[in-house]
This record gives structure tokens, sequence and C-alpha cells, in this order.
């Protein structure tokens, strides 16, 4: 199992150091033939129009979107935004995942929160019952799903903050940040 | 579910999100769209870049919050604004309008020589400079949730911003193979707090991110504070002082990603008109020096 991590800017060496934490073989992906080889790829926390603009500068955005048909993709954050069809506003997205996503959805920095989260998938698959502490950074939120796009956790107001649509996943928080390895040890599944 | 916000994690993580980008100074709303369009990870408001501060002379303060707010309401990218060292009201200010992460700047004229601002007192993170591993620790002990070496603001030579990057990163690796009976000596002659020295070492790196400042000018010089181990550039005056701003803003952002690729490095690096004029940086008296404010 070799995963890569989009590693244009952001926050790609906490997800690595999770990988490891969990004896998956990690490889940064800069450029196109840097997916060569992987079982799957995530998509950090960062800033995504940094992503868009560096994304289509080195060839990555149709490269991406021919992995994802037949390779897991997990977008945190930023990999969200960019991994989703519609953000209501014009900027280079892999389009891959059938959810509309708002940028900056809680407002700005001091407004960045965590909070605990209950999320069944992720406890059945992982045999856990503790709940999963999630940290949000001028994070996003999913403001729909359709198509094969479901949820997979929102906030007790409704606002969604991950869904998944078969191999991808998309959370508008960041498991990087944490010590807790039950959402890197989801996606592996989904790997798998 | 109780939601807690302000917490270090999230004041740390969102310097984080910066990680191997560029933060580029912005005086206004037009330079920040074009430093966004160039792929920059955060801009920082104020009024007058470095170069012109020294040109200018005068006191140096935070800049409108009116020119500030244009800024933030221009870009969906975080926006960083500058308050004078120990200017805690500055800050609780630069707070109020929304700022994501607030600079306690050298490059300002500072209202306090002796304090730093208690940074822990706010829930929005700051950035502070320094030049060696105590003032970076001394920062992060007052609440810094983000490091940056100070180098030389202004002045287009990278050689102080080198010279601070190699003696933090050179102090963490020394630390590394030192005896646990050594390090309480290492704090009294750093002048850094014991607890955050002993943190260094199990971690082998900075407890925060650790970006480079002052003198970057070019993508080479971008990509030489990356291979040097630090986390990302700010670029100051390097952008809207020279020829071509939104060619160069985004060569160093390339540049950034791929500072250990030299083909890469070098392709960006054609064609970008005129540097920013240059102004020697080591040889600069001490008086005039801004990376020397700071206690």
């Amino acid at each position: 199992m070799k995963i890569g991590v989009l590693a244009l800017q952001g926050d790609f060496a906490e997800h690595i150091t999770m990988l490891k934490r969990i004896g998956v073989e990690t490889a940064e992906v800069r450029l196109p033939k840097h997916l060569d080889g992987l079982d799957g790829l995530i998509m950090p926390g960062g800033e995504s129009t940094t992503f868009g603009k560096l994304a289509v500068a080195y060839g990555l955005i149709e490269p991406i979107q021919q992995f994802g048909k037949s390779h897991a993709i997990w977008g945190t954050c930023a990999g969200a935004i960019f991994l989703s069809k519609d953000i209501g506003r014009d900027q280079p997205l892999l389009g891959l995942m059938d959810i509309k996503v708002q940028r900056n959805a809680f407002g700005r920095q001091v407004d960045s929160f965590e909070t605990d989260l209950e999320i069944d998938e992720l406890m059945k698959v992982t045999g856990t019952e503790h709940p999963y502490h999630a940290v949000f950074i001028r994070a996003p939120i999913i403001e729909s799903v359709y198509g094969n796009a479901r949820v997979l956790s929102a906030l007790e107001d409704g606002r969604i903050v991950a869904a998944q649509e078969g191999h991808l996943l998309a959370t508008s928080f960041h498991p990087e940040l944490t010590d807790d390895t039950r959402f890197h040890e989801y996606f592996i599944s989904l790997a798998s | 579910m109780e939601s807690k916000t302000g917490t270090w994690t999230e004041k740390k993580g969102l310097a984080q999100m910066l990680k191997g980008g560029v933060i580029m100074d912005v005086v206004n709303a037009e330079q920040a769209k074009i430093a966004e369009d160039a792929g920059a990870c955060a801009v920082m408001a104020l009024e007058r870049v470095p170069a012109d501060i020294r040109a200018d002379g005068g006191v140096a303060r935070m800049s409108d919050p009116d020119m500030i707010l244009k800024i933030i309401d221009a870009v969906s990218i975080p926006v960083m604004a500058k308050c004078r060292i120990g200017h805690f009201v500055e800050a609780q200010i630069l707070e109020s309008i929304g700022v994501d992460y607030i600079d306690e700047s050298e490059v300002l004229t500072p209202a306090d020589e002796e304090h730093h601002i208690l940074k822990h007192n706010f829930k929005v993170p700051f950035v502070c400079g320094c030049r060696n591993i105590g003032e970076a620790l001394r920062r992060i002990g007052e609440g810094a949730a983000m490091i940056r070496t100070k180098g030389e603001a202004g002045t287009g030579d990278v050689v102080e911003a080198v010279r601070h990057a190699r003696s933090v990163i050179g102090s963490i690796k020394h630390l590394q193979v030192m005896d646990d009976e050594e390090l309480m000596t290492f704090a009294k002659n750093n002048g850094a707090p014991y607890e955050l020295v002993k943190e260094v070492k199990t971690l082998g790196r900075m407890p925060v991110v650790n970006f480079a400042a002052g003198g970057v000018a070019t993508p080479a010089d971008a990509a030489l504070m990356m291979q040097l181990g630090v986390d990302g550039v700010f670029v100051g005056s390097g952008i809207f002082k020279s020829g071509d701003p939104a060619k160069r803003a985004a060569a160093i952002v390339k540049s950034v990603t791929h500072y250990q690729d030299a083909s890469i490095l070098a392709e960006v690096s054609k064609n970008l008109g005129e540097a920013m004029v240059g102004r020697n940086a080591a040889h600069m008296p001490e008086s005039e020096k801004l990376a020397v404010r700071g206690w």
C-alpha cells in the first residue's frame, strides 16, 4: 500500500506523518509522473487557489481526474474544495465529487473551532466508540451532496462536514492535525 | 457537542496550512488580487512595503483599518497585518476587524523597547520575527503560533535571511546531539524558556511553523531558504518593487513548491524583468538594521 500526498502547498507533511504512523508507504506528488504506482491520493489542507494555480501550471488536473476514476482520493479542507464539482466561484477544480462546497463558510480565523463529531461509519469500520475530535480552520462546508455522493458527517445544526462517493472522500476538517489516526485508517480501507 | 475557538491547535494549525507557500506584502486591493492570482497562500496588508518604510523614515505604524478591510474583501485567502512590537492596542484593533494573523513586526517602529505583546491573551494567532533560537522560543513563550526568521526587510539582499535561518536550524540540530544535562545551560545562554528548549530537542524541529523573511527577491532566493529547511517564505518588497510583479510572484510560488528541482527553478527564473533594486545588508550600519529590533 502506497499513498501519495499532493505536495503543491499546505500541510502535506502532517498527512505523511499520520500515514507512517499506521505503517503506510508514502510519496509526495508535485508532478503527474509522481502518481505512478500509487494506490491512493490525499490532498491536504492549504489554500485551494494555490493548489489550482500550480495544478494547472504543471498539468496535474487531467492526470488526477484519471487517477480518481479507479483509485481512492481524499481531500481535507482545501483538498475537499479541490475535489468538488461546484464552489460557486471561478477557480480551477478537479470536479470529481458530486458535492457543492462553500469556502470559508464559518468566517475568519477567530471563528475557527474544534468540536467532537459522531461519525457512525468511521466508528464501525475502526471498531471504536469514542467521538471524533475535529479541527476546523477557516473551514469550508459541504452545502449539498447529490448524484452518488452521500453525507458521512454533519454538525448538530445539519451543516455537512464530511461526504463520500464510492472511493472518494471529502472532509472540511483536518484529521492530520490530531493524534487520532482513525480517519486515515478509514481512507486506507477505501484504497484497499 | 461543545465548540472551542482560539485554541493553540487552531492558532498553530492555520500556519500549518500556509506551509510550502508564499506570503506576499500588498499595499492595496489590486496588489492583493495580483498576489492571489499568482498563487500566494496569504497576503500581508500594509501601507508601505519595507523598502519604502526605509526610504521614507519617520514612525511606521499599524495600517489604516479601512485599507486592511478593503484587502480582506478583495481576496479569499488569509489576510495578515502588522502591529508594532509591544503595541497590544494595535493588536486588539487588528483582531477586532478580523485579520487572520497578526505580525508583531520589527519592520514597524517599536512601541515598547523592552517587552513584546503577551500573545496568549488573544484569540487571533501571531507571527513574530527572530534571528536565533533564543529569540524564536521567547516569542513562542509569549504565544506566537508561527515564527519567521527576520532577515533584513526592504533590502532585496538574502544574506541576513540566510544567516538567521542557519542560526535557528543549526541550533535545532545542535540540540539533537546534546545530553539532557546540557539543556538548562543552553536555555540560560540563549535566553530561551527551558520547557521549549526541551520540546525542540524532543521534536527535532520548532514547535511551530517557521518561515523565512527579509530579503527574498528571486525564485532562487526562495528555493535557497526552502532547501535550508524553512517551511515557507514571506516576500515583502521583492515582488511589487520589481519590474513585473505578477510574473515574479507566480515564479516565486512555483519555486517554493519545486524548490528541489533545479530544472524547474531554471525555467521559472527566465525573463522575469528587473528585480528590485537591492541594498547590501551585510555591511549596513547596525543603526539602520530593522532586525535588531526585538528583545
